[in-house]
Formats: structure tokens, sequence, C-alpha cells
């Protein structure tokens, strides 16, 4: 559960965030230098709003008013890269593994490394470098390495822009089933809005800062 | 005159009593250097930088007044520690740190500099800390770099005169490293030794810039063998 109300001052407009998700997966859409990213990288933390609130599961992660900020690494929330930014010098399995909690928090059989592997079917992956592996299975490995990181919440920007269109059909069915499996709430950034429609249980467009809600929450019919 | 090895190996000490210094010195500052921004920070900069642009005697003559006997640190060394660095080995190695500091630091620069701040962000949304991102994501990736500084380090201790002269003066078997041997032996009319070590020399310059030439299009080549087809 994500509860994010929050403004942040960029060079051309003042953004303006008022946003929560408690299941299911929320879009982002507007176009590019529309503030989606900064969004996105405000809950994480690699940015600071001006002012505001963001809480998840009720615990405050930022609060401008208290002065509390929390430190990313102990967030708990999954960040997926627009480019991967899978770590080039580290095969798929350090790359999944990097993130791995030292004390497990649940006894979920899936936060294994061969179970996430095998769940986003890369585990004949293992042993390549990102530079030996495809988009798409990039992308299934940028998945993998910030879901092993036991999210309580999972961040996606652009997630499936960079792939051909056969990839992202196929990417955009597993990431519905995934986010129904793992049941933590997603925030996905797109600039395509027939991609929004297919994923978001939610949808807010955005615009110089603004935001208009296009589809409240509602049960997902498919 | 005989042949002697022993510049030979009092150049190879001080190289490499140089290089372990500057690598030490370099890596943590340019760390701190690429990552924060703080007040004075373009002076320091420019002190580290310095030794590259100013004439070897002038650095030499900055390092007889800082360790000389009456010299702050030299008087400081001398009283609490019975160490000398005027006329010593230890003095050479001072001068050759001096000089090729900036060239590793340059070189670490750099490297640290074209990492990928998203690699960096990334890791951080993992859950690494400060250091953990540094020693698992920037020092790896900028590793390239850090070679080349550190060869290049090597090579130029390795060749270092003016300050070296000033500062540990000229005692043969002591002080006494190629370059000097070389200067003096021609200045006696000994032109067999100083052409050894000339040669001697000029062919370990050239591999080191050879290699590191050949090395650097290695690397280029790997980084540029990215994925095709499979999606297509």
């Amino acid at each position: 559960m994500l509860k994010a109300r929050f403004q942040k001052t960029l060079p051309t407009f003042e953004l303006e965030v008022d946003v929560s998700v408690s299941d299911g997966i929320l879009v982002l859409v507007g176009p590019s230098g529309a503030g989606k990213t900064t969004i996105l990288q405000c809950v994480a933390g690699l940015q600071t709003p001006s002012q505001g609130e963001i809480k998840i599961r009720g615990k405050t992660i930022f609060s401008s008013e208290h002065g509390t900020n929390i430190p990313i690494r102990n967030r708990r929330i999954g960040y997926v890269f627009q480019d991967y930014a899978l770590f080039p010098h580290m095969t798929v399995e350090k790359n999944v593994l990097y993130g791995k909690p030292k004390k497990r928090s649940t006894a979920n059989q899936v936060f294994t490394a061969v179970g996430v592997l095998e769940l986003l079917k890369i585990e004949h992956l293992r042993n390549r470098y990102p530079s030996q592996i495809s988009g798409g299975e990039k992308q299934r490995v940028a998945l993998a390495r910030a879901l092993m990181t036991e999210p309580e919440l999972l961040l996606l920007d652009e997630p499936l822009s960079a792939l051909d269109q056969d990839t992202r059909s196929l990417l955009q069915q597993e990431l519905l089933k995934l986010q129904a499996q793992w049941k933590i709430p997603f925030i996905l950034v797109t600039h395509d809005l027939q991609e929004a429609e297919m994923l978001g249980d939610q949808i807010i467009k955005l615009d110089h800062g603004k935001q208009e809600v296009i589809r409240k929450l509602q049960i997902r019919h498919n | 005159m005989e042949f002697s090895f022993i510049p030979i190996i009092l150049s190879l000490k001080v190289a490499f009593a140089s290089v372990i210094i500057v690598t030490c010195l370099s890596i943590p500052i340019a760390g701190l250097m690429v990552k924060h921004e703080f007040l004075g920070k373009d002076v320091i900069e420019s002190i580290i930088t310095l030794p590259l642009v100013l004439p070897p005697s002038v650095i030499g003559f900055m390092l007889l007044v800082f360790f000389g006997k009456n010299g702050p640190m030299g008087k400081l060394l001398e009283q609490w520690f019975q160490i000398r660095i005027v006329f010593t080995l230890a003095g050479a190695v001072i001068a050759a740190a001096v000089v090729s500091l900036p060239l590793m630091y340059q070189s670490v620069k750099v490297a640290m500099e074209s990492v990928d701040r998203n690699l960096e962000m990334a890791a951080r949304t993992l859950g690494a800390g400060d250091l953990r991102v540094f020693f698992t994501i920037t020092l790896p990736l900028a590793w390239n770099g850090i070679v080349a500084g550190l060869v290049l380090a090597f090579a130029r201790s390795l060749g270092e005169f003016g300050a070296t002269l000033m500062i540990a003066g000229n005692i043969p078997g002591k002080t006494q490293t190629m370059p000097l041997a070389i200067y003096f032996a021609n200045d006696a009319g000994d032109t067999g030794q100083a052409s050894i070590l000339v040669i001697i020399m000029t062919v370990f310059s050239f591999m080191v810039i050879y290699g590191l030439n050949r090395w650097g299009k290695g690397s280029r080549r790997d980084s540029r063998r990215e994925y095709r087809g499979r999606e297509g």
C-alpha cells in the first residue's frame, strides 16, 4: 500500500503528485518530460521531493514536515530502470542475487534464486553476461533482480519501450500474471496510452506536472 | 667502468613503492571528488594536478623545503621517528609519487566519472550502501582506467629525474636511479654504461605505451561486442 502526496519543483514546472495504490498496477502515462520518471525516483528515494509525504504500508518513508527521509536501501522498493541497468560485469545470476536480503524475512520459496529465475524463465541464462542476452531477456533479468529484494512495491520505468512488438505483448501478459502472483502494487510508467489501457488497474495521465485520473481502481475483467 | 645493475634495481624499487603510494591515494581521492561537491574542491584538484605542469626543479625545491632538515615535515620526522628523507631512497620515492600522482588521479577520475550513474542508482535500490556501491560497481567498472593509470604512473616514476636529483641526490648504489645514472655516466664520458641504460629505458617505455594502446583497443572491442540478432 502506497500513499504519496508531494510536490517537486522542476526547472520548467511544478510537479504535483497525489497517488495511492493498494493493489494492482497503477500506470502513469504521459509524454516525455511530463515528470513520470521523477515521480518514481522520488518514491524510490533517488530524488527528494520539495515537500510532502510518502507512506508505504502506513510507514512514513518521506515527510518534509517531520524531516523524515529513509535511505533508499531501507525503503524496500523494487525499481526496474528504463535501460534495465544490469551490471555488465556480473553474470545474470550475480545480477539477480545482488539485492538478495541477508536475513530471510519470509519463508516464501519463490524468493530463492532458482525460484525467481524459473518464474521469469531465465534459468538457462544464469551464466551469461548482460551483453550476451537479448532485450526481452534483459527485461526479465531486471525484473528478477528487483523481485529478489522482496520489495513491498515495484516501480517500472518504461519497462517495455525498447522492445519489439511481439516481445512487448508477451511481457505485458507476464507482467499482469506476475503482479497477480506477487500481490504487491506496481507503478508503471509509459508514454504509450494503449499499453496503459492494457496494463493499468488505475491510470493517471500526466502533463506538465498536473495529473488527471483516466481510470479509477476497479476489478480487472479477464 | 663495468656495467652496474644497481641503478635498475633502485629504479624498480622506487617505481613500485611510488605506484603503491599513488594507488592508495588516488583511488579514495578520486572516489570522493567524483561523488561529492564541497567547498575548495577545485583548489584541491588543482594542487593534485600542479606537478603535471610545474618544472621538476620547482617540485624538487618545494620538496626540499618541506622535507629538509629545517622544513616542517623534515623536522617532525627526524625528531619523532629519526627518519631522514633528504638524500635517501625515501626521498626518491616521494619525488616519484608527487609527479606521478596527477597521471594516476586523472586516469582514475575519468574512469569513475564514465561509470553509468544508473548502475550505481540501481545498486542503491537493491539495498547497497555507499561502500558496497563503490567496491562492487564503481571500482570494477572503472578498472580499465585504474590499470591504465597504474601503468602510466609506474612509467613516470621510473623516468623521474629532476625532482629526484634535488631531494635524493646522486649517490651511487643508494639513490642513483636509472635516469640519474644515464646523466652522470654521460657526463663522465662513460657512453657505454649510458647507452645500455638508455636502450633499457626506451625499450621498456615503448612496451608500456604499445601495450596500453593494444589493450585499450582490445577492451573497446569487448565493450562493443553487444548482443545482436535473436530478437529479429
